[in-house]
């Protein structure tokens, strides 16, 4: 998307241009502040000391190679609050991705955590051509997931209005869409592409909406669909990534030269590693990216292996951000989906079929996106414990899997039975999932 | 006085059903009487045979997931009026009819239905005191 700038340039903050040896001299010092946070988090405390690590001990950016990676893996175990940096009076604020099981991820967050989060997001609306005179609809859920209540504090920071449209229902998005006369949109691009098919099937006549831009996430989208949703919605699109335990939406998004995501790196270090030998990759080349948290004091992060794929630039953009450019994610080192901006793993679906039929049968997720959203089929293996010569047994079985799936993952799939023997057997690991979605960047 | 029935879940998709006859086929099996159950997705085949043993063998060794079910079978007069008496006697007992389908082909020129019964025991007992022909095996398969 290398070109002009298709919005006026605008900073939020002035550190967003920070050049970078003042940049490095500001990681160094905040890097040091953030390992001395750490220690009083018990997995650190015993990660430094086995590597022999001290706050002072940290002299250049290189020691981070010295630092322990932290794993998905390391917080489960340390639920629900064993990462939490600070005493309990300090947090204001708990979040929560999905966990592989059943449980979620937490992260808490003080008051100077909301405060920084805020300008984060403010940094990528504002870059995407967000003005105090905007109103920005939100379209994400809001709760336990930090989409919502990120862009939220983020939009309200700019001192634009915010409309919290939250999750489903597209026809009232659309109402308020329309009598509120928002000027940006805010949710995944999914979504976006939804009420753009909602939009035609109730003949809705163009420049009915004041849409004209739309920053989307949660979810990885393509230049197609970009093209796609622009066409359709008559807007300007912008992309942004984030995750929440590294802090929520807000650690990097594009420039009006949408020519990769700027990474806020005076708030965080990255890295781009092979995700085997874990050692950094050649410039540009894709890797596992990996975060440091300089500035979160209720729940910082060392070297937080993300499993999601991408490539770095450090070319300088025009727009004067001097934060290192990351490319899309363009696939991610585990098994994880992300279904309409959810997070799932097919472990939770085993979850869910451990808990209905006591062992766990034969499974395939099969995932397309047909129109604009995506959809969710389980195949789901009868065997003789489950097969009932009763139609209303089979039926309830049928359903209680759906119950069960959508209380563990909270996605509503259809599950379909099939007959024994008739999904694909696997001498290592089961592939359980047919991804028909198209998701070359 | 009870019948086996074997029944096995089947996809909604074509071929499927063959594939079940063409097994009991090769098995040399005759099938006597058989009702589909359908939801769209997928279907309940249920199956009255001569050997339920060996065509239940025959069937799990194709990887079929076969039920067996204890069904009751009964006489009924072929003529306006023979289902609803029948069904007014299985009423006194308050039993419940899972479900039910016809025979086939008819003995002594009376209609034979299939029923699954939750309290199949009472049934059998009022409608032999009531004088109805409840079949077993032996009658049932006599040129099966």
């Amino acid at each position: 998307m290398a070109g002009n700038c298709v919005v006026e340039n605008r900073l939020w903050q002035a550190e967003e241009a920070l050049p970078r040896t003042r940049l490095r001299e500001l990681q160094l010092s905040r890097l040091r502040a953030a390992v001395a946070r750490a220690a009083g988090v018990p997995f650190y405390r015993d990660a430094f000391r086995r590597a022999g690590v001290t706050p002072d001990a940290i002299r250049s950016l290189d020691a981070l190679r010295r630092l322990p990676f932290t794993c998905k893996e390391d917080l489960r175990r340390h639920y629900p609050l064993g990462f939490l940096a600070v005493p309990r009076e300090r947090v204001v604020r708990f979040h929560g991705s999905s966990g592989t099981t059943g449980k979620p991820t937490f992260v808490a967050y003080t008051r100077r955590d909301i405060e920084t989060w805020a300008d984060l997001c403010a940094r990528f609306l504002v870059a995407g051509g967000l003005r105090p005179e905007h109103t920005v609809h939100v379209a994400f859920g809001y709760g336990l997931f930090t989409g919502g209540f990120g862009l939220h504090y983020g939009i309200e920071r700019v001192g634009a209005a915010v409309v919290p449209g939250a999750g489903g229902d597209s026809r009232r998005q659309i109402l308020l869409l329309t009598d509120l006369r928002a000027d940006v949109l805010v949710c995944t691009p999914s979504y976006a592409l939804r009420l753009a098919e909602v939009l035609e099937e109730e003949s809705v006549p163009r420049g009915t909406l004041a849409l004209r831009y739309a920053h989307f996430g949660a979810e990885p989208w393509t230049e197609d669909m970009r093209t796609r949703i622009e066409r359709r919605l008559g807007i300007l699109a912008f992309n942004n990534y984030g995750l929440s335990e590294v802090i929520g939406p807000g650690v990097s998004g594009e420039c009006g030269y949408r020519d990769g995501m700027h990474v806020q790196e005076d708030h965080f270090l990255v890295e781009c590693v092979d995700p085997d030998t874990l050692d950094p990759v050649d410039p540009g080349c894709p890797g596992e990216l990996v975060f440091t948290t300089l500035t979160k004091e209720a729940f910082p992060l060392i070297r937080y292996r993300t499993r999601d794929i991408a490539s770095l630039r450090s070319e300088p953009c025009p727009c004067g951000r001097t934060g290192v450019r990351m490319s899309r994610v363009t696939g991610r080192t585990d098994d994880m989906l992300i279904v309409r901006g959810v997070n799932v793993f097919p472990s939770q679906v085993e979850t869910a079929l451990l808990r209905v039929e006591g062992t766990a049968p034969h499974y395939l997720i099969e995932v397309r996106r047909p129109g604009a959203m995506d959809e969710v089929t389980v195949h789901v293996e009868v065997s003789p414990q489950t097969f009932s010569d009763r139609m209303s047994e089979m039926q309830a079985l049928r359903e209680q899997i759906v119950r069960e799936i959508q209380s563990v993952t909270g996605l509503r799939m259809r599950v379909e039975l099939v007959e024994p023997r008739t999904l694909e057997r696997f001498s290592g690991k089961a592939k359980r999932v047919l991804d028909h979605r198209t998701a070359a960047p | 006085m009870k019948i086996q029935q074997l029944s096995l879940f089947l996809e909604n998709k074509p071929g499927h059903l063959r594939a079940i006859c063409r097994t009991l086929a090769e098995a040399g099996i005759n099938i006597v009487t058989l009702s589909l159950a359908d939801t769209e997705q997928f279907g309940i085949l249920r199956l009255i045979v001569r050997d339920w043993e060996k065509a239940k063998k025959a069937l799990e060794q194709k990887d079929f997931v076969v039920n067996v079910t204890e069904v009751v079978a009964t006489e009924v007069e072929d003529r306006p009026g023979g289902l609803s008496e029948i069904l007014e006697m299985i009423e006194e007992t308050g039993t419940n009819i899972e479900y039910m389908y016809a025979f086939t082909r008819r003995l002594n020129d009376r209609a034979v239905l299939v029923f699954r019964f939750d309290k199949p025991e009472a049934v059998i007992q009022l409608l032999q005191a009531r004088n109805q022909n409840v079949l077993g095996a032996v009658d049932l398969f006599q040129d099966a």
